[in-house]
């Protein structure tokens, strides 16, 4: 009742919906970068949408089943093979034991999910089957996986069937420029009012250095300072402060030259400035953002944050409906 | 003290209590977070004490950011009262300073450093106004630490050292952060002490290493197999100066599940610690070291 991994892919990890509860000790809540992608696959083939699953970044694994299975891809365009023959994303399919999954290369986005019927069997850590690599903890042995691995399956399953699709118009969507709506504030009053504008205005890249813990970016003129003498405990450049708290999605920029998101690993402190914060509807998107990407940031309030996050929930009940 | 109060994203409230480092600022933090706990208010999922600043993640499904902000604001006037006593612990950390993994490491970035020349503890004892290493091992080692954080990475402590603020240890982070830093290292930037919980990046000057684990995932060292964080906000810490056999002994213990580390229960009274810093303090390694 097993996985056995023959390749592992670029960065391959067991993900869940996350752990919260432990960001006051510097345990963040990791699970899916694109949690609706995760949940989708888990639908597909019949688990709970909290199922684990796998999270292959930009190149899929290769995977041999010991037994016979329903499996479902969905988030990055990153086309599945059964033994070699490529299966439709965003649809249940069937894996026999003994047979081989594999990926072709990555079309579109950054991260697929691989759910399994029956779900990854990882011992649940702190309420979560997640992997936080940089604490060790969680999934596969508290690391990505690696080749010669046996990951275990689990049977919550409620018997997925091969041949069922989520409908094109509730995937994950990839644009020319991708947008992140973000709320200002936090530090927001540390910027010039100049800063505060080119920052919306000017469009960044996705920097290669993007990862579970932060997407960088770079391209944007660099932000310019409101002068003043740094508070005790602050550090002496401009955009230090006294170690704070980091919210997850918060965007902070050291130096003032390029900024970082912070994303489901995220440090839960430190002592940069943050801007704001990208609305948590927006959060899977930038799992799904590729390096070189061209972003903009764009300014929302709190009205707009909430209605968007009332969007997803009913983008979710959709994709929920569509395959009951 | 001015706080000031904003969202982060629609799910987080951030509340800065001040813009400098205190104790103050991180008592008021301390309390105002344990008001927050106690009130169990509907739809909180995360609630995070830092230095002089804390934040609360919420569910705005369940509640809105304005009710969330005005039920913290609620809170605030009860928690200012309570804000000066705490029932803690006072832990003793073995430290071996001018360890020889962490003196490989501080080479082996020397030119992030502000002086490639020396080390990092010669360094930090020159611009406190140290006339030698061993002088600025004493007051490191001297005065006991506020545990004022948790975070960065899973179960690290910031720590702020509890003397007058003319005596705060300051020293700047390095100039481009390492890329490693070994694991237990007790390192310092700015005013804040720490103990690296896992090898990784790091900005803070290297001084040590501590035999004691502070973070163990598989739960195996004996005193972290109820939880595998050692520290909590709120804690106080004493370093004490060990030899290279008094750290290798402590790590064969370790290993042989036989450390306890040694911890007291104390009482702190902020009144009490400004009235006087020195005697707060000879009481608390009374406590420590007695019976």
């Amino acid at each position: 009742m097993a996985l056995e991994i023959l390749k592992p892919g670029l960065s391959t990890t067991v993900q869940d919906l996350g752990r919260p509860g432990y960001y006051h000790l510097g345990i963040p809540e990791s699970g899916a970068m694109d949690k609706a992608s995760l949940a989708a696959a888990n639908l597909l083939v019949g688990n709970p949408e909290g199922a684990a699953g796998l999270e292959a970044v930009f190149q899929g694994p290769e995977v041999r089943f010991d037994q016979d299975a329903v499996v479902a891809v969905c988030g990055a365009q990153m086309p599945p093979k059964v033994d070699g023959v490529e299966q439709p994303g965003w649809t249940s399919f069937a894996v026999k034991a003994g047979q081989i999954l594999s990926f072709g290369f990555l079309k579109s986005g950054a991260r697929a999910y691989i759910a399994v019927s029956g779900g990854i069997d990882v011992p649940v850590v702190l309420g979560s089957r997640s992997t936080y690599p940089l604490g060790a903890l969680g999934g596969f042995e508290g690391r990505a996986l690696k080749a010669g691995d046996r990951v275990k399956l689990g049977t919550e399953s409620r018997g997925g069937k091969p041949g069922r699709s989520v409908p094109e118009n509730l995937r994950v969507e990839m644009k020319g420029t991708s947008e992140l709506r973000a709320l200002p504030g936090l530090y927001w009053h540390r910027l010039t009012d100049e800063a505060g504008k080119t920052f919306f205005d000017d469009v960044w890249k996705v920097a290669p250095e993007a990862d579970r813990i932060g997407y960088r970016f770079r391209g944007g003129r660099a932000l310019s300072f409101v002068p003043r003498k740094q508070p005790f405990g602050a550090g002496s450049d401009p955009s230090n402060i006294v170690d704070s708290c980091y919210p997850y999605g918060s965007i902070q920029v050291p130096g003032g030259t390029e900024p970082i998101v912070l994303h489901r690993d995220a440090v839960s402190g430190g002592g940069y400035f943050m801007l704001g914060t990208v609305i948590s509807a927006d959060m899977d998107l930038i799992g799904q953002l590729q390096p070189h990407q061209p972003t903009r940031f764009v300014r929302v309030d709190m009205e707009t944050a909430l209605k968007a996050r009332a969007e997803r929930k009913a983008k979710a009940q959709r994709v929920r409906e569509s395959l009951s | 003290m001015g706080t000031r109060y904003s969202f982060g994203g629609e799910d987080h409230v951030f509340v800065e209590v001040d813009e400098e480092m205190s104790l103050d600022a991180f008592f008021t933090s301390l309390s105002m977070t344990n008001a927050v706990r106690e009130s169990r208010i509907k739809g909180v999922t995360e609630i995070c004490p830092a230095n002089a600043s804390y934040q609360i993640r919420f569910d705005p499904d369940l509640i809105s950011p304005s009710d969330m902000l005005a039920e913290i604001k609620r809170l605030e006037s009860a928690a200012a009262k309570s804000a000066g006593t705490l029932s803690t612990r006072i832990i003793e950390i073995p430290v071996y300073y001018n360890d020889p993994w962490t003196h490989q490491t501080l080479m082996r970035f020397r030119e992030r450093h502000q002086d490639p020349t020396g080390t990092d503890l010669e360094y930090a004892a020159r611009v406190n106004g140290y006339a030698s290493v061993p002088e600025f091992i004493e007051a490191h080692s001297g005065a006991p630490w506020f545990v004022s954080m948790v975070g960065f990475v899973a179960g690290l402590p910031f720590m702020y050292q509890m003397v007058e603020r003319a005596k705060q240890i300051e020293v700047p982070k390095y100039l481009r952060p390492r890329t490693d830093t070994p694991k237990l290292t007790v390192g310092h930037g700015g005013c804040f002490g720490c103990i690296y919980s896992v090898r990784g990046a790091g900005g803070y000057q290297l001084f040590g290493v501590t035999p004691m684990p502070i973070y163990d995932p598989k739960q195996e060292v004996s005193y972290l197999k109820d939880f595998m964080i050692l520290f909590k906000p709120g804690d106080i810490v004493k370093f004490k100066p060990v030899d290279r056999d008094a750290h290798d002994a402590t790590v064969e213990l370790v290993n042989a599940g036989r450390f306890e580390p040694t911890m007291r229960p104390v009482a702190f009274s902020l009144d009490e610690f400004h009235a006087s810093p020195a005697q707060t303090n000879k009481k608390l390694l009374e406590a420590l070291h007695g019976a």
